[in-house]
């Protein structure tokens, strides 16, 4: 983060020694608005640059080992809820116009319409955070760990531990409460300042439990279909992997039948199929008694370890940009709510927008990468 | 070659010189005006300091080293010990000195400077750019004083991962973590600079040579060093989790470790060259003040290199399993890369042609860097073949091969670099016998540290190991004698540059008749470079600068 905000933080550097008339937020060391400007601008489209070849090391990463390994990843990505990484990937989009739009706020001296959609930015990406939230716990919870702390037991056997997802919503709350609390102040002092920033802080920080709500509801929802033996196409889509698990590394003569099952049997009967033609279900939501024995090839931590491996990582460190980005978000609110953004001087808030985008971008290639693919 | 013909007679034009009474080591004073400053010359110096304090620590660790292997068993060391020495002694030279010498250091004071701006386009982001540096450095002391890092400085899978040093693995990987986003940065910051802030009149071909160098390193540091950024952040994750991604129990790949680690590491090796041949560029056509010969071709094989750089990656890990046909392309790859190597070395040797040589301390670090740079890139190429390289693999072949690059030219460009500059830098100009007198013991000191260790390596002596065949001793004893006296001359080195700031006389606006803007500003240069706009002209011109007697230094006939 520090680029972006030492590429901005810059530029409104009011030196005492001024030789020329400069504005306050043109830097001492540029001639015009328009060198500050594209200076910014390049060295964030530098800074861009090194973020896609910091994240390319684990899109090769990821190349490799499904070369590799495709059946792992086959078999793992089924974990992974295609709805709530729907839902993120539509979330983070239309952060992404409301961040096009600040830009052009910015520019058109709209004050007010600037702090509106930095915050909706900022809204969006908290809710990301918070659908994020509830998946990491659900994961943890089956023991879908990385690498050798990796500890699903598909039989059952596993007792699933609780309390993941309160363990990370701690941070949030408290953040939460503070902007609660920074909000009253705003209000009761009247400042308009302190209003216009502390009214998005407490809605983003809202908007993170409206996504542990959404999330927890999909999660239960998809839990409680699959239980019931409901959405015959989704399981038809799982039975697809078992068959196509088999020619990884094992022959197995029962892997036909449990693709031509899928069409025709209750998802009780499929899971139970699948199990037995791999020895293993990529389906969490089945109840465990109705499941056997774990695969033994995929189900273990040398395969499909290192699947969460890459999936902790690649999420995890966008989620890191996606906190970053927060903040810097936040800093421009601070600006944007003291008006000191003119046609002249909105390169901070192009330049964040930028940045945001490539997280954005960089989203749309790990959802299909980790959710979609089979 | 002839030393240069001073004219008596005062020249007709004499311009007011004098050591300015306002420059930008008196512009303001406190611990503070220097922790938090944003002059690019101030922060260029804290780092000059750095990186040569990083030096004179990694160059005990190689005196250790070397005294350790006088005997061809039982040195003074355990073996432990002398893992964790040599690992050391390379993890401090490469991360904390030779990557942030010329770039962060004389780069950082004398781009803007040169380039006629007042200072670079993010001036916090440099400062914190040292900041990160020093943060990484504590982050090695760390791992030195609490167990002793023992992986070599490459920090291969799965030794790294297994082996119980952990908590100084972590730090260290963490260390190479916040000096590669130093070193990034410092990369964008000058991009920036050089794209967006030259003044009026200052093409890109009207650019020293220095620039163009600087400029290319800057895109390999963008480019490689994020690829490092990530690898010792999985590496650190492994260590901590046990991710497995480049440990085989979990079915991870160390030879991606490997790929990951020289994707960065190799390109890196030009961002520790590519600088250094910028400052040869310019000492050889100011110290035989005669204009650059084929600059373009000098500019041009720059930025070949750098891209060039970012294919040969595969030729540190011939023996580490590759495809047959990866490791044939690897090799022929890597040979390209002498060519715009060799253009260089041809193109310094005919600025030499026909030039009025001044062998004063500068170009006789210059004339040091041409010699052991073109027997560093030679020997390159038996270890780029793949038949010669499966033999010299892993000796101390290899040793002497990067030393010479790494040492004989980078270093010993550096040095050349800060001689050159120091009077600008300071103000003080240095004592050029004793000069001389360093210059000539580092050459002869380097050479003999190093010419024993091809002999030893084609013989077969593998390197990192504590104890070597009796038959091998008489040319350890050698490169050890050849050490101390390497390292004597850089002492002097050292006492000579310190000596000036106590008894060194003023310096003159222009000491050697360089044609560049930082000669061009007075020594020390004003806090902002320049009180007005400098008159931007062709950097290599020297037909109008003549010396003056009454300056004690050179300049500009009008």
């Amino acid at each position: 983060m520090t680029a972006i905000q030492e590429n901005l933080a810059h530029v409104v550097d009011d030196h005492a020694d001024h030789h020329h008339e400069h504005p306050s937020w043109l830097a001492h060391h540029f001639d015009d608005a328009e060198q500050q400007y594209d200076s910014g601008k390049l060295g964030m489209w530098l800074f861009l640059v090194t973020e896609v070849l910091f994240f390319s090391g684990m899109f090769c990463a990821y190349a490799l080992y499904r070369n590799r390994n495709p059946e792992v990843f086959e078999f793992c990505s089924s974990f992974l809820n295609e709805k709530l990484g729907a839902i993120n990937t539509g979330v983070l989009l239309f952060s992404s116009l409301t961040m096009a739009w600040a830009v052009r706020a910015a520019q058109l001296r709209q004050h007010q319409l600037l702090v509106g959609m930095l915050g909706a930015t900022l809204g969006c990406a908290a809710i990301f955070l918070g659908v994020k939230a509830v998946e990491y716990s659900h994961k943890w919870e089956l023991g879908l760990l990385p690498g050798k702390l990796y500890v699903a037991q598909l039989d059952g056997a596993h007792g699933p531990h609780k309390g993941y997802l309160e363990f990370i919503c701690t941070v949030p709350a408290i953040v939460t409460a503070l902007c609660a609390l920074y909000a009253i102040y705003a209000f009761a002092t009247k400042s308009l300042f302190h209003q216009r920033v502390a009214g998005p802080m407490l809605v983003a920080g809202l908007c993170f439990f409206g996504g542990v709500g959404l999330g927890q509801y999909l999660e239960a929802q998809e839990e409680a279909s699959k239980g019931h033996g409901g959405h015959a196409g989704s399981h038809e889509h799982h039975a697809m992997v078992d068959g196509h698990v088999d020619h990884g590394s094992h022959e197995h003569a029962a892997a036909p039948d449990s693709v031509h099952a899928a069409e025709t049997k209750t998802a009780a009967e499929i899971a139970a199929s699948a199990a037995s033609a791999m020895g293993g279900s990529p389906n969490v939501y089945v109840s465990p008694t109705e499941l056997k024995t774990p695969n033994a090839d995929v189900n273990q931590r040398s395969m499909a370890g290192l699947f969460f491996s890459i999936y902790y990582c690649m999420t995890g460190v966008h989620a890191i940009h996606i906190i970053g980005g927060m903040i810097v978000i936040t800093w421009l609110i601070v600006k944007a709510a003291r008006e000191e953004f003119h046609e002249q001087y909105f390169g901070p808030v192009d330049n964040v927008g930028l940045y945001w985008h490539l997280v954005d971008f960089i989203w749309i290639y790990l959802f299909p990468l980790l959710y979609l693919i089979t | 070659m002839s030393v240069v013909d001073r004219p008596i007679t005062a020249p007709v034009h004499s311009e007011v010189e004098s050591y300015p009474e306002h420059h930008f080591l008196n512009h303001s004073s406190g611990f503070l005006s220097w922790a938090l400053t944003l002059d690019h010359k101030r922060i260029g110096l804290m780092y000059l300091v750095g990186v040569m304090s990083s030096f004179a620590l990694g160059g005990m660790f190689a005196l250790m080293i070397r005294i350790h292997l006088w005997n061809f068993k039982d040195g003074w060391l355990s073996n432990q010990t002398y893992n964790q020495v040599f690992t050391l002694h390379g993890a401090i030279m490469v991360f904390l000195f030779i990557i942030p010498s010329v770039p962060a250091a004389l780069g950082n004071f004398l781009l803007p400077v040169m380039l006629g701006t007042k200072d670079v386009a993010f001036p916090r982001l440099n400062l914190s750019s040292f900041y990160l540096w020093v943060t990484g450095l504590i982050l090695f002391l760390t791992a030195l004083s609490v167990t002793g890092l023992d992986t070599g400085w490459t920090f291969y899978t799965p030794y790294s991962i297994e082996t119980q040093q952990g908590g100084a693995v972590l730090a260290a990987t963490f260390g190479v973590f916040v000096l590669g986003f130093s070193s990034i940065f410092t990369g964008l910051n000058f991009i920036v600079t050089i794209n967006t802030m030259r003044p009026p009149g200052m093409t890109w071909f009207r650019m020293p040579l220095f620039l163009w160098a600087i400029y290319a390193t800057s895109i390999i540091q963008v480019l490689a060093t994020p690829v490092l950024g990530i690898t010792v952040l999985l590496l650190s994750a492994e260590r901590l989790l046990g991710i497995g991604i480049f440990d085989p129990k979990l079915n991870g790949d160390p030879v991606t470790f490997q790929h990951f680690f020289w994707f960065y590491s190799h390109p890196a090796v030009y961002i520790m060259i590519l600088p250094a041949m910028g400052i040869i560029s310019e000492l050889m056509s100011v110290h035989c003040h005669k204009g650059i010969f084929g600059y373009r071709m000098i500019a041009y094989s720059s930025i070949a290199i750098a891209l060039f750089g970012f294919l040969v990656w595969g030729h540190h890990m011939f023996t580490s399993g590759m495809a047959d046909v990866t490791t044939i392309v690897f090799s022929a790859l890597t040979f390209t890369v002498s060519i715009p190597s060799a253009i260089k070395v041809f193109n310094w040797l005919g600025t030499m042609y026909q030039g009025t040589v001044s062998l004063n301390t500068p170009m006789l670090y210059a004339l040091a860097f041409i010699f052991l740079f073109t027997i560093g890139g030679l020997t390159g190429l038996p270890l780029g073949a793949l038949s010669t390289d499966m033999h010299f693999h892993d000796t101390y072949f290899v040793v002497a091969h990067f030393h010479y690059v790494m040492m004989g030219g980078t270093l010993v460009a550096f040095l050349g670099g800060v001689f050159h500059w120091w009077p600008k830098m300071t103000g003080r100009m240095f004592n050029d016998k004793l000069g001389i007198v360093s210059a000539i013991i580092v050459f002869v000191g380097f050479n003999l540290t190093f010419l024993p260790q091809f002999v030893l390596g084609s013989r077969g002596m593998p390197r990192r190991y504590a104890t070597y065949l009796p038959e091998f001793q008489p040319l350890h004893q050698l490169s050890t004698i050849g050490s101390i006296t390497l390292g004597s001359g850089l002492l002097l080195a050292l006492i000579v540059l310190l000596m000036s700031l106590v008894n060194g006389k003023k310096a003159p606006r222009n000491p050697w008749g360089g044609a560049t803007l930082e000669w061009m500003c007075s020594s020390p240069p004003p806090h902002d470079n320049f009180s007005s706009a400098p008159t931007v002209g062709d950097p290599y011109d020297f037909s109008n600068i003549e010396y003056d007697g009454r300056v004690g230094g050179y300049v500009k006939r009008p």
